[in-house]
């Protein structure tokens, strides 16, 4: 667990940290709260010549709920989310996410940008903002763009950032309705064997608009609008629940780890998704 | 009255057995201000790392380690071929069998040390081992003890076909012993007479002590005298002394080691490691100081694991329920190397106390030692050797036979226990049990939960989940276990040849504060607490006033170190026996001083009276300083004693534990209810240390019936190598206990003390499970296998068909 030697930087501008980026090329990687790469690098999985510490740009931190939008920084930590009172009243999802992340050292330190940049399909953040129909900004030498991040994500560890961007922040709009982020671990500090992130809307007794994303089901967070579809015009009873269910089944491809095996798995995510839907139609 | 008062106050101000001390190490400890290996520096001081296989069975062609020497900082690369020389490139086991220190031709388990890398700092050390290049042919991989029993593929080309082991005839070159023990006659003819039997495979899957900080050393050759001092995770320093200089040739009073705050050991710092050797060897061709320290991957893959038994039992009874037989048959999956810590003379430890709590008439037992291609160890984490093992059988048999009899399990164990007015009862297996109340902590325990009430609720419960009201089954785990700890008494008890007993030395200061070293080793147990409130009460001075000291060869009488909750038992009674000592000299001084006959002085609390007239008195503290400041006719100055205590028996604590469980059908997730804890270790030194030494030991229980495990996949990959698979619980994870106890003091030990750091484990484990089991019995589970994490609960109820 000792990491190869590295230069290390402290850009003090996003154009610097660009810069870098382009610079050294592949053998450059940001770090933000490190809980990911630093790992890596210790069991020296990851080669990092050049290690760009992202914590100098202010420009990349702080919540901001103005006109209906939400942006969060990069670096806004795990701990900056789940103590928003602003962002509980707007996104109350994030904080009951967050509260499932690890435990408060590492909430403190671990950051909602690198949560959903690195691509690791464990993490909750992802699935999340797929949920929430999020925006990715992204800022390269060409200048800035927006992925979605029901776009964003290819593989594990691979997304749609060019390896000379750097994502700056997020942004989604402020929700409305019901929530729940149901979570299955086997301890704290673990990934989840399986997790359902929902957002819906109730209008005249019927889900209005309803959205679904499940965490460490697939080599990607798996966004599924087809299980969204099931309870849309539904008023969530248990056959709504289970036509959810079934459609979620076919947008995810869990594998077997020390989790478990593929049918547990699936299973469970079945239980969760049910779970997660029946808490959020109770608070729509 | 006011003389009942005055003795009470005396007796409290000393602080003594049976007080709730506070644990005086913790102050540095909280502070984070303990001094552990990592904490060592010496000047110039080099730093080791080891290369280590990625392969669990494989020959080695070629190791290049040129490009390491280039790597800035590297100072020296060893392999096998640069310990050979000094035929340290294997090391003898503390089971008989000998271990490659480094890569000998071919490598046996994945992590094992192929190359030794010696550098300036640590990371030139960790850029050398990435620079070492080998070839590995990957050789075909045995993770399975039955299949490696079956297989050609010699495991141990090292050892001659067809020789004996250490422990009698091998049968086939990847079996290491056959170890026996009972009437296997007597036990079959019972079994095959019985009304009922049960029978079943229980394993007891392989795990970690994982102790918090990881093994490491510091070894320092001093060329100029031509001493070596050697710091490390030691539980049995004066063990490692004498093995370096038996390997080394260096002549043992020219080491000194030293185990300075180690944190936490379960087992794991029993044995001799190749870092230890390495680190030795190193500093000694380089003339520095060396340090090796494990990381935690190092420490799960390579060091020594606990357990891994699959045991093979038949338990039979009567219709009513009286046992008439016990046998068991286990399969022992040592590793590449039979690098068990046990007394020489049992290659299973003491697996057969495994007729537990039970007046078993006929018992048979055999146990096989398996070579395969994994780590190395099968220590007693947290118990003594093979205990828990033992403990984990019966537990499971009695409830297996109460679901063959269609008996409540309470029951059953109730008919079955020794009872009180056998003692001292020697088994069928040969133990003689010193002391017992059994029925009584039952009854106790089965009170305290209202044992009754929860089957009552219990099956309300199981009605309400077949209606569909609930998706949560209740489980009732039962544990009544007996321990065998203290290990023990010379005449069978040796650890390469040294036998097991341990010491005490004692030096009382001239104005009544004392010092006192021991052969033991604290690695968390809060020996400088408990071991002074002993020695409070025997020589009647204050525990604050009394320093305890340990872990230092130079300083610390011989002994034989901390594991198998042996320190109370053996060294504590040591503590206990040279106080008497003491007194027994400091009677003579008080009743010169007194004037009168030494028969005419009695002990008080905290002085000698003049018999009759109990205003005429000497207390510990006048006499100490007499000691030395006045001459004594008769009398040589100085108040010192010594002790060697060879146990003349072990000790036998028990405990009764109920564990109430909460279990999710359709996510496998648990949720410890209630745990009560009654445990019986005898007379009680501190309540709270006894306490905290209950709530570990069940939070480790709870970890290894739960989630705990070395898990390997088919070619030998450790699959569990890092804490995000290998459960370690957090508080969120820790359920609330309620501990109890009753107290029937050991007949034999001087202050009728057993011992109980490890009965938690051993109990705990069996409770845990049991809960599991206990919750999905009415629904026709008989047996599953450990840990019980999620997705193996949720496949039992999948099995038992519960997911519709």
């Amino acid at each position: 667990m000792i990491p190869g030697a590295f230069e290390y930087y402290r850009p003090q501008s996003v154009p610097e940290a660009v810069s870098l980026l382009g610079t050294h090329g592949d053998d450059a990687r940001v770090v933000a709260g490190g809980h990911s790469l630093i790992p890596m690098m210790k069991l020296r999985m990851a080669d990092v010549p050049h290690l760009i510490d992202l914590q100098g740009l202010s420009d990349l931190s702080g919540i901001s709920v103005e006109d209906g939008q939400v942006r969060l920084g990069a670096l806004v930590t795990q701990s900056e989310i789940v103590s928003s009172d602003a962002l509980a009243q707007a996104a109350p999802i994030l904080r009951e996410t967050a509260m499932l992340i690890a435990d408060p050292q590492v909430r403190n330190m671990g950051t909602v940008g690198g949560n959903v940049a690195n691509g690791d399909p464990g993490n909750d953040m992802p699935a999340l903002m797929q949920c929430l129909d999020a925006e990715f900004d992204l800022v390269g030498p060409g200048g800035a763009r927006a992925v979605k991040a029901r776009d964003f994500y290819i593989a594990a560890y691979m997304t749609e950032r060019e390896d000379d961007e750097i994502l700056t922040g997020m942004r989604f709009a402020v929700q409305t309705g019901g929530w729940a982020y149901e979570k299955q671990k086997r301890k704290i500090g673990d990934y989840a064997t399986a997790a359902a992130a929902v957002q819906l809307t109730k209008e005249g007794g019927k889900v209005a608009t309803a959205a679904i994303a499940m965490t460490n089901l697939s080599d990607v967070p798996a966004f599924s609008e087809a299980a969204g579809a099931a309870l849309i015009g539904t008023d969530c009873d248990d056959a709504a629940i289970k036509a959810a269910v079934d459609a979620m089944q076919g947008d995810i491809e869990p594998s077997e780890d020390n989790r478990g095996p593929v049918e547990f798995k699936r299973h469970v995510a079945g239980v969760m998704l049910s779970r997660a839907v029946k808490r959020a139609w109770s608070r729509a | 009255m006011k003389d009942f008062e005055d003795r009470e106050q005396r007796t409290a101000a000393l602080k003594g057995l049976g007080c709730s001390r506070k644990r005086v190490e913790d102050a540095r400890f909280t502070q984070g201000k303990g001094n552990y290996i990592d904490d060592v520096t010496l000047p110039g001081m080099l730093f080791g790392d080891f290369v280590r296989s990625p392969h669990a069975h494989a020959r080695i062609k070629s190791i290049d380690t040129e490009a390491a020497m280039k790597v800035p900082g590297v100072v020296a690369v060893l392999t096998a071929a640069d310990l050979e020389p000094l035929g340290l490139h294997w090391m003898p086991t503390l089971a008989g069998d000998k271990q490659m220190v480094l890569a000998d031709g071919k490598v046996l388990f994945q992590g094992q040390e192929v190359a030794y890398v010696v550098a300036e700092d640590r990371y030139a050390a960790a850029d050398g081992v990435e620079a070492v290049e080998v070839e590995y042919e990957d050789l075909e991989v045995i993770t399975d003890p039955f299949k490696s029993l079956e297989s050609d593929v010699v495991l141990r080309e090292d050892l001659e076909a067809g020789a004996d082991g250490a422990h009698g005839p091998r049968r086939h070159h990847n079996h290491i012993f056959l170890w026996e023990e009972g009437d296997k006659d007597a036990t079959a003819q019972a079994i095959g007479e019985a009304e009922v039997v049960a029978e079943e495979m229980v394993y007891y899957h392989r795990t970690h002590p994982c102790p918090l900080e990881t093994c490491g050393c510091v070894a320092s050759m001093d060329k100029i005298n031509g001493k070596l001092t050697l710091w490390g995770t030691f539980q049995a320093p004066h063990v490692v002394r004498t093995v370096a200089s038996l390997l080394s040739g260096i002549e043992e009073h020219n080491i000194r080691v030293i185990s300075p705050d180690i944190g936490g050991g379960f087992g794991n710092k029993v044995g001799v490691y190749p870092g230890y050797i390495c680190s030795i060897v190193a500093s000694i061709v380089t003339g520095k100081p060396v340090k090796w320290v494990e990381d935690r991957m190092d420490n799960l893959m390579s060091t020594a694991f606990a357990r891994d038994y699959w045991m093979k039992g038949k338990i039979a009874a009567t219709k009513e329920g009286k046992i008439t037989a016990l046998d068991c048959h286990v399969t022992a999956d040592h590793g590449a190397f039979d690098a068990c810590a046990d007394p020489t003379k049992f290659p299973a430890g003491f697996f057969h106390i495994c007729t537990g709590s039970y007046d078993i008439p006929a018992a048979y037992v055999g146990v096989d030692g398996v070579y395969t291609n994994k780590a190395p160890g099968g220590v007693a984490y947290r118990c003594s050797f093979r205990v828990t093992e033992a403990a984990y059988f019966i537990e499971r048999m009695i409830e297996i036979l109460a679901i063959e009899l269609g008996m409540d399990a309470a029951e059953l164990r109730r008919i079955n226990f020794i009872k009180p007015e056998q003692f001292p009862y020697t088994s069928a297996l040969g133990w003689e049990y010193d002391s017992g109340d059994y029925h009584t902590a039952w009854d106790k325990a089965l009170k305290a939960v209202d044992y009754d009430g929860l089957r009552r609720e219990q099956a309300e419960r199981v009605e309400a989940f077949r209606r569909g009201e609930t998706r949560k089954l209740l489980g009732i785990g039962l544990t009544h276990f007996t321990e065998i700890v203290g290990a023990g008494p010379v005449k069978n008890c040796d650890i390469l040849g040294m036998g097991m007993f341990d010491s005490c030395e004692i030096r009382i200061h001239p104005t009544g504060s004392a010092i006192a070293r021991l052969g033991t080793i604290s690695q968390g147990q809060g020996h400088a607490t408990t071991f002074a409130q002993i020695l409070a009460s025997e020589v009647g001075l204050p525990a604050d006033s009394i320093t305890i000291e340990e872990g230092d060869t130079d300083t610390a009488p011989y002994g034989l170190g901390t594991y198998g909750s042996r320190s109370t038992p053996v060294a504590g009674a040591a503590t206990a026996m040279a106080g008497r000592k003491i007194r027994a000299k400091a009677q003579m001084i008080a009743a010169y001083l007194l004037e009168v006959h030494d028969d005419d002085v009695e002990w008080d609390v905290d002085r000698f009276v003049v018999k009759g007239a109990p205003e005429r008195f000497k207390t510990m503290k006048d006499v100490a300083y007499a000691a030395y400041n006045q001459p004594i006719p008769g009398v040589e100055p100085g108040l010192e004693a010594v002790s060697y205590y060879d146990p003349p028996n072990m000790t036998y604590p028990f405990g009764a534990y109920i564990c109430v469980m909460e279990i999710d059908v359709d996510t496998g997730e648990w949720e410890v209810r209630q745990f009560y804890a009654l445990d019986d270790c005898g007379t009680r030194i501190n309540p709270m240390v006894i306490e905290g030494q209950v709530h570990g030991g069940l939070t480790e229980a709870l970890a290894i019936a739960m989630g705990q495990e070395i898990a390997y996949d088919k070619i030998g990959n450790v699959k569990t190598g890092t804490l995000m698979d290998f459960f370690l619980p957090t508080t969120w994870e820790t359920p609330n206990y309620t501990s109890d106890y009753t107290e029937t003091p050991s007949p034999h030990h001087p202050i009728g003390a057993k011992g109980v750091g490890e009965s938690p484990n051993v109990g705990g484990v069996p409770a845990f499970s049991n809960a599991v089991h206990d919750a999905f019995r009415a629904f026709g589970l008989r047996q599953s296998h450990m840990p019980h994490d999620h997705w193996r609960i949720w496949k039992t109820a999948n099995n038992l068909g519960l997911h519709g």
